[in-house]
């Protein structure tokens, strides 16, 4: 049997990815960001969303890609890995589909990008769209932030 | 069947009832000879047990099941509790105590238990070299008192103890006939007339004319010398029909003796001239060459009501969060709906929106009621620990908890236990003095410590009040000035509560050497900083010769904490009150350069400058463009610093919100709070600016 997997897709650039449905809580629109200072570059501060005090993260940034203005179409999309809560500056999303399990292929060997070890795969659509599944665990892996950050500094 | 679903709750549940057990085996141990506790204790052991072989736990549930196997010897009255026993039983809480602590961890509970279930097991089969042949059964329907241990002459005595020096087997062993036979003599002939068969029997009790004429009740006790193994002798009894249970101990010259003291105590029980024997059963022989110390007293004044019927539903402390949380919305429309109201000017509206308020306000209330837990799920640790520590000491000490039911929030109440287990070893350890000296002080030999609770205004104080030494100011001041805290100049000019302060100072310890309870490589220094980042303090009050007094200020909730918010550009942060000394503006030509430091005179003293808006890199406020600088002068101990901000805004109740965990820890931010107009503002951690 064909497992189905819903997925909610989210748009960076020209880019389409896809998360799992279970493991997003909401999209929200833009709102007041409070800045939290000496962070990581891409942490773009904190939110208050209906109480709860949760980061955000500029997906752009996180995957090294240019970052740009936010626009009426921008979102927060707010994840939950474990007991972590992360809301993702996306450039829109809109739309939530069904893809079949066995439509995902391994992510490609790719050069330069987003690093492939963010990506779980590759799903391709019907209409010939490519969707790219996010490993969340990875986006949200610190470790290899903080590694990162000290190459650079 | 998924039992997830139920581990939070077998844990809680553990928790109380290991709980309970603590607190009443503390209780038996004052009085040994109540069979009440020993019942009560025993229905929470064999609770604990079911609960653990439901959950599959199984180490759990068989260390329960030894404690219950003791247990029910001593409610039956066939064992007298006794310090062994106690250490034992003890030993097994603690081991229980680590394994549930395991599962909470979501471990297996397992743990290796076997030398507490070896204990446990050598009380029950009165093995235990302590000596203790179970106690006297009796039976009041007949005249007959049966001791278990069959009292020697000192023929048979010499007997045994040469059989057992040329290294014969020799054996103790006690037969209980079937209640149900209908002809016991017989029974008991037959098992007299296997084991002559197979060895000798020195001395029986009842005598064997006494037991061929039926004169004895179902049991009956032998001394027996044989080749034969013990296993092996109690299956061949036990093969006998109607023969309930046969136990069979091998005896060495130790255990011989022993059973023979007790034995003579128990014919002295029956040589009186109104035996009593429910009421004075045989001294347990191995402590009656030395009285049993009964190291600690531990009484709560406020005695607990008996068993109320609960009146509490267990909620999930994440549920309260998101209570909480649901509740900060509310508010935060309510001002915006104030807000509307008085800009519509209709009557109406306003006055239903007064109602809300009024409503909300009250509701408020409660919610936060709701986290707020008594003490005493911390103190209730502390009897145990108490008495552990005088017995590691070799004091005698009086814990008196007051004000148990003085209520915290629960996150004060999580954080408090370690400095407050600090504190009582320190009046343990280095309060009360020992025995011998308190005797020379012309003091009673039990040293009382109070650990009290109560409620103040906003604040909730913990005292800790021992009857010991005190503190001499002058041994000290010296000791200060020997570690470099102090000079001899500064300290002549101190007052005596000053010089007693110096103990929380850091690297300070007044003990000459390091012990194992109190000198744990840390110092009072860190109970302080602890109570301090709780928003509390400390101060300590001793008169020499008499006893010292540690008071612990706290605040009643974590959650909501008075604080100062600040300006800095577009951004808003909060600093906690209770570390703000005061608010000042500074010129900028009063900001000094030191060895590269930035530096103001502030009351006669220098003290570092900080930029709030370089450290946090605010990006459209910067204080060097201003002449003259607003300034927030914090404080750490002892120590001041000012940290220039652009504009005050005001003070403000705020409640305090994690930040998650994705986030790391970020130095000088303790956490975030959400304001009035829904925007997130961060708390400044001051600590953090002083170093």
């Amino acid at each position: 049997m064909e497992e189905e997997l819903k997925v909610i897709v989210f748009k960076l650039g020209s880019e389409e990815y896809g998360i799992e449905v279970d493991k997003v809580q909401t999209i929200e629109r833009m709102m007041p960001i409070t800045r939290v200072p000496k962070t990581f570059s891409f942490v773009k501060g904190v939110i208050n969303l209906r109480g709860v005090v949760i980061p955000v993260i500029d997906l752009r940034g996180r995957f090294s890609l240019r970052e740009t203005e936010y626009t009426d179409q921008t979102r927060i999309v707010i994840v939950g890995v474990d007991d972590m809560q992360v809301g993702f500056i996306v450039d829109s999303a809109n739309d939530v589909i069904d893809i079949k399990r066995d439509a995902i292929d391994s992510p490609p060997e790719v050069v330069g990008g987003v690093k492939a070890r963010y990506l779980r795969g590759v799903a391709k659509l019907e209409d010939a769209r490519l969707l790219i599944m996010l490993n969340l665990n990875e986006v949200l892996n610190k470790s290899e932030v903080v590694q990162l950050e000290s190459i650079e500094g | 069947m998924d039992m997830n679903q139920y581990l939070s709750m077998f844990i809680d549940e553990s928790n109380d009832h290991l709980q309970s057990l603590n607190e009443n085996m503390l209780q038996l141990e004052g009085s040994p000879e109540d069979l009440g506790i020993v019942q009560v204790i025993f229905r929470s052991a064999h609770t604990l047990k079911g609960m653990a072989a439901t959950m599959g736990f199984e180490d759990l549930a068989s260390l329960t099941h030894k404690m219950e196997n003791v247990l029910d010897l001593v409610r039956n009255e066939k064992l007298k509790m006794q310090d062994f026993i106690f250490d034992t039983l003890f030993k097994s809480l603690d081991a229980l105590e680590n394994m549930v602590q395991d599962i909470t961890g979501g471990g297996e509970g397992k743990a290796d238990v076997s030398s507490i279930v070896a204990s446990l097991q050598a009380i029950e089969s009165g093995e235990w070299t302590g000596g203790t042949a179970p106690v006297t059964e009796v039976n009041q329907s007949s005249s007959t008192v049966t001791p278990s241990a069959v009292e020697l002459d000192e023929f048979q005595y010499s007997v045994l103890d040469q059989s057992i020096a040329e290294g014969h087997r020799v054996l103790y062993i006690e037969v209980l006939v079937s209640e149900q036979s209908q002809l016991k003599g017989v029974r008991a002939y037959m098992v007299f007339d296997m084991l002559e068969r197979s060895g000798e029997i020195v001395k029986s009790f009842p005598t064997v004319q006494d037991i061929e004429q039926e004169k004895f009740e179902r049991s009956f006790s032998l001394y027996y010398i044989t080749t034969k193994e013990a296993q092996e002798l109690e299956k061949g009894i036990m093969s006998i029909s109607e023969i309930e249970s046969a136990k069979v101990i091998q005896l060495d010259q130790e255990t011989l003796q022993q059973m023979t003291n007790q034995a003579a105590a128990t014919a002295e029980v029956e040589a009186a001239p109104v035996p009593a024997p429910v009421d004075a059963p045989p001294e347990p022989s191995s402590s009656s060459k030395e009285e049993p110390k009964k190291p600690v007293v531990t009484k709560t004044a406020a005695p607990k009501q008996a068993a109320a019927p609960s009146r509490t539903i267990r909620v999930d402390i994440e549920r309260l969060d998101v209570l909480m949380n649901l509740f900060s919305e509310l508010l935060i429309d309510r001002s915006r709906l104030e807000q509307l109201a008085s800009e519509t000017g209709n009557n109406d509206l306003s006055d239903t929106v007064a109602h809300l308020s009024r409503v909300s306000t009250d509701l408020q209330n409660i919610v936060l009621k709701l986290r707020m837990v008594p003490v005493d799920t911390v103190f209730n640790r502390f009897p145990r620990m108490i008495r552990d520590l005088a017995k590691t000491l070799d004091k005698k000490i009086d814990l008196v908890i007051t004000g148990a039911e003085t209520e915290l929030d629960r996150t004060v109440i999580d954080e408090i236990g370690d400095p407050l287990v600090h504190l009582l070893r320190n009046a343990v350890d280095h309060g009360v003095e020992s025995i011998a000296e308190r005797v020379a002080a012309g003091k009673p030999e039990l040293g009382t410590v109070n650990l009290r609770a109560f409620h103040s205004g906003n604040h909730v104080f913990i005292e800790i009040e021992d009857d010991g030494k005190g503190i001499y100011r002058d041994n000290l001041l010296r000791t200060a000035v020997k570690r470099g805290v102090v000079t001899e100049e500064q300290g002549a000019k101190m007052s005596d509560d000053e010089v007693n302060q110096l103990l929380f100072a850091p690297g300070f310890s007044t003990a000459d050497k390091i012990s194992d309870i109190s000198g744990r490589g840390v110092g009072l220094d860190v109970v302080k900083s602890k109570i301090t980042s709780l928003g509390g303090n400390v101060t300590i009050h001793s008169t020499p010769g008499k006893g010292t007094n540690f008071s612990v200020q706290l605040p009643l909730t974590l959650s909501i904490i008075a604080a100062m918010l600040v300006r800095l550009g577009s951004e808003k942060y909060a600093v906690p009150l209770s570390s703000i000394v005061e608010t000042a503006i500074v010129q900028r030509e009063q900001v000094r350069n030191i060895h590269g430091n930035k530096m103001i005179t502030f009351r006669e003293s220098l003290i570092p400058y900080l930029s709030l808006s370089e450290v946090f890199g605010v990006p459209d406020f910067n204080d060097a463009d201003e002449q003259e600088t607003e300034i927030v002068v914090i404080r750490k101990g002892e120590r001041l610093a000012a940290v220039a901000v652009e504009e005050f805004i005001g003070q403000s109740e705020i409640v305090l919100k994690s930040m998650g965990t994705y986030l790391p820890a970020i130095e000088g931010i303790s956490g975030a709070t959400i304001l009035g107009d829904g925007q997130v503002a961060l708390i400044l951690d001051p600590n953090a600016f002083i170093k």
